[in-house]
């Protein structure tokens, strides 16, 4: 149905850390090797190894760089379905295909009764749809599932293909309803947000955001981190360097 | 947007065909409309052809159009769902008229009652198409009032240029047609106007900062695309065109769409009857070749909140 349930008795998410991210499509690609053979499957690719390939991929890895000159930052950043709370990507579908899930919160395209209108993917401000050109049906992130249920697979791997891929652990999956899960605990700790909160359909994945290094010249840049209350430098130039050394070392910052 | 030519004409064709049935509807109900029993049958099969042939037109965009049926079942929360109730319904009365002045059941309460409802029926299925757009919250240059308000001028301002046609096709020229499609055509063109000035000054709320909610670290630039080619979003959310471009293909919509058909309207109720038809007919080319262009500007002007993730700074 493409009524919203009124609540969600979980929200499964992801947590992805942009200051640990380093922006090597590991999930991007496990993702679409899972799914090309799981849940509505498979995933059609155009001119794979032609000029123009293209094809439908349900995660998406930019690299932005932000801030100016000595300052500035690289920026992985992972982009997939956020399966928000109140999205209008489920309430346009005409044929009831796309709906959120009351149980687990997971927003899912029926592959069986979509008809490819596409107007989903117009609803949804993340881009986080593909429409595949071969089955004639709109594709998103499952989040996985086809896995984090599936008893006849280990139990390892009963998490998205995404996070089970991540070589640097940038990727973690759990209730962010709870707020004792250990996501909800890293979103507390690390000040999670939302992407475009602004725009209201509550999404539920959250992003940690980068934590800030110093320039060249031992310079803390600007924006003080969450965790920079834990370094006090009183001034000196001799304290300043061991808080830089400090902070280098620990990859804190 | 991606303007796709099956939703462009879609919309155009099946905005004429309800525009031109609610007017011959209105004025059957109110007792103008000539009694003419061929006159009035092919009038509402004309309407009905263009309806249908947009509704086709509509499937060919769908991935998977043997489903179509499915659309009609969630009216409760989409609007594109209750466009195809509503087209489906205003078949109903609009079809069981048609027969009824096949038949040479003139007027009657019965063709009243019918009448009623098929007007009724077109006004809300063209509002629905508007409400489809309208309620996208992701295209600032749609999520506006203005939208339906536009489709439905534009369906009444097409319709009624028909309809004046038609009437002339059966040698009837009455000045109070000519005057409707020219009241359509000022109506539709001080609201296009509007519009565009609406969209013109609204430079989008939300910014690329806001998107990644790294605006705290800086400006945001994108460094390495994630696809090496243009994806579906790309392709279907990121169309531009460009501004000057878009600002020649406005004065086209205004001359074609409005300028042209009204001054030969005008023309037409100044020399008066007998030439009725060809002014009408050149009327209609003009503004079939405008209202294309209107409706591909509809969607060639809307930018996509998404893009804020592909590089643009404002949407
Ligand atoms: S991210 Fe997009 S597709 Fe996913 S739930 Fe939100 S609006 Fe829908
Ligand atoms: S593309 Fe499929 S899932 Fe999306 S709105 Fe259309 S029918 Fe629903």
């Amino acid at each position: 149905m493409t009524s919203l349930p009124e609540k969600t008795n979980k929200k499964l998410g992801l947590v992805i850390d942009l200051d640990i991210c380093v922006g090597c499509q590991a999930c991007a690609t496990s993702c679409k090797e899972w799914n090309t053979g799981g849940y509505s499957a498979p995933l059609s690719d155009h001119d794979p190894y032609g000029a123009d390939p293209s094809g439908a991929w349900l995660n998406r890895v930019h690299s932005y760089e932000v801030g100016e000159g000595a300052g500035s930052k690289t920026v992985h950043f992972p982009r997939s379905c956020l399966h928000c709370e109140e999205p209008d990507c489920v309430t346009v579908c005409p044929t009831g295909a796309s709906y959120k899930r009351e149980e687990d919160g997971i927003v899912l395209v029926n592959p069986e009764t979509c008809i490819g209108c596409k107007l989903c993917s117009w609803a949804c401000p993340y881009g986080a749809r593909e429409y595949d050109y071969d089955d004639g049906v709109m594709k998103k992130c499952t989040l996985c599932v086809d896995r984090i249920y599936n008893e006849t697979i280990p139990e390892v791997d009963r998490i998205p293909a995404c996070v089970r891929a991540c070589p640097t652990g940038a990727r973690a999956f759990g209730d962010l309803g709870d707020p004792n899960s250990d996501v909800s605990k890293s979103v507390a700790k690390r000040g999670g947000y939302g992407l475009l909160e602004e725009f209201g359909y509550k999404p539920v994945n959250r992003y940690l955001p980068p934590r800030m290094g110093l320039a060249p010249g031992g310079d803390r840049v600007e924006t003080p981190s969450p965790t920079a209350s834990t370094v006090k430098p009183n001034g000196s130039a001799i304290e300043r360097l061991f808080a830089w050394a400090d902070q280098a070392l620990s990859g804190k910052a | 947007m991606h303007p796709a030519y099956s939703v462009i004409l879609f919309t155009t064709a099946s905005g004429a065909g309800y525009g031109l049935l609610f007017w011959l509807s209105v004025m059957h109900l109110l007792g103008v409309a000539p009694d003419g029993r061929w006159l009035l049958f092919v009038a509402i099969a004309v309407a009905l052809a263009l309806v249908t042939i947009g509704l086709l037109a509509s499937t060919l965009h769908l991935g998977r159009p043997e489903r179509a049926v499915g659309a009609f079942s969630q009216w409760r929360t989409s609007w594109l769902s209750r466009e195809g109730v509503a087209a489906v319904a205003t078949y109903v009365p609009s079809g069981l008229l048609a027969l009824m002045w096949l038949l040479g059941f003139g007027s009657g309460v019965v063709s009243a009652l019918l009448a009623l409802l098929a007007a009724v029926g077109a006004v809300v299925t063209v509002y629905c198409t508007g409400m489809i757009y309208a309620s996208l919250r992701t295209i600032r240059q749609w999520n506006l009032e203005l939208v339906p308000a536009g489709y439905l001028a534009m369906a009444a301002a097409t319709g009624a240029l028909l309809f004046g046609f038609l009437l002339a096709l059966f040698g009837h020229a009455p000045s109070w047609a000519a005057t409707l499609s020219l009241l359509g055509l000022g109506v539709g063109a001080a609201l296009k106007v509007y519009y565009w000035q609406t969209i013109d000054a609204d430079e989008g709320q939300y910014t690329s900062e806001m998107a990644t909610g790294l605006g705290h670290l800086g400006q945001v630039k994108p460094l390495d695309p994630p696809h090496t080619r243009p994806n579906f979003v790309m392709r279907e959310m990121g169309y531009e065109v460009a501004r000057k471009h878009a600002h020649k293909l406005r004065r086209l919509v205004l001359a074609c769409l409005f300028a042209v058909p009204a001054l030969l309207l005008l023309a037409l109720l100044t020399v008066g009857g007998s030439g009725a038809m060809a002014f009408y007919f050149l009327a209609i080319g003009f503004a079939a070749v405008g209202v294309f262009v209107e409706r591909w500007l509809f969607f060639a002007e809307a930018e996509h909140v998404s893009m804020l993730f592909y590089g643009k700074q404002r949407a």
